[in-house]
């Protein structure tokens, strides 16, 4: 029961992706867990355990969304965004300049900052508070990558993106919460 | 100076995570390194992000506002149940 409970909720944001609704993601990742199972004996180690498990749950949700007749582009999993830059035209200086694209307010330097500052509950919140505002495929990489630990290449295999996908959009999510934390810290700390 | 062979800062922004993901060419990593040493502004952007990456590694699952876990953990009961 405790790989069921460290892994439900991941497959189930998972599976919700590519399904109508939250009670056929929970079919499809009950289908997953019998599959999973079944499949255990025949596990060849070539990818990581977990790698393989959510690999299950997105084969059937791609099925199950497909038969649902729901495709799901990617462009909406992904976020129209995802091309966006990293940071506000308007930070570097422009074309007019001797300077082109050069920053024009350096970005603040944060390791000179307290550690509950940085790492304290209020910041935590934001930073949860930041992804779960992502568009899904954003919030799921950003949080199997670097919430959870997870390499680019387990990632990459779980839920069946190319290396440059993973990369373009592990980049955009890190963007918008370093952008969230440049907000929030640039404020006076409350209390 | 070289200018053509020269990143701009705006071009550096979009590169930082090809650089911490390792995946660059020895060609261009040089380049990009060769920014960083003499610009105060990357160097300072690649810290926050090195931080944002060390906050979010602080998070928990929990953290992050989901759907409430007992529900999730009652509908596979459940879903076990009726099998």
């Amino acid at each position: 029961m405790a790989l069921v409970r460290e892994h439900q909720g991941p497959m189930l944001r998972i599976a919700r992706m590519f399904v109508s609704t939250q009670a056929v993601a929970e079919d499809v990742v009950g289908d997953a867990w019998v599959g999973i199972l079944k499949g255990l004996d025949g596990f060849e180690g070539r990818s990581s355990l977990r790698t393989w498990m959510y690999r299950i749950v997105v084969n059937i949700a791609k099925t199950r969304g497909q038969r649902e007749g729901r495709s799901v582009p990617f462009a909406s999993l992904a976020g129209d965004d995802v091309d966006a830059p990293a940071v506000d035209g308007d930070r570097f200086q422009g074309a007019e300049s001797e300077h082109a694209g050069h920053w024009s307010t350096i970005p603040a330097d944060w390791r000179g900052l307290p550690e509950d500052r940085l790492l304290g509950r209020e910041t935590l919140e934001v930073v949860g508070r930041t992804i779960e505002s992502l568009p899904p495929m954003q919030a799921e990489v950003i949080r199997l990558r670097d919430v959870l630990g997870w390499s680019s290449e387990e990632v990459r295999n779980a839920l069946d993106l190319t290396e440059t996908n993973q990369r373009v959009l592990l980049h955009r999510a890190r963007a918008r919460v370093r952008r969230a934390l440049e907000d929030h810290l640039g404020k006076e700390p409350a209390g | 100076m070289n200018q053509a062979n020269e990143l701009t800062c705006a071009e550096m922004v979009e590169l930082m995570t090809d650089y911490l993901e390792d995946t660059m060419t020895l060609e261009l990593r040089a380049r990009f390194e060769a920014h960083l040493a003499t610009c105060d502004g990357c160097t300072n952007f690649l810290a926050q992000l090195r931080e944002t990456i060390r906050a979010t590694g602080r998070l928990t699952e929990e953290q992050i506002p989901v759907r409430d876990r007992d529900e999730l953990l009652r509908a596979f009961r459940d879903w076990h149940r009726d099998r």
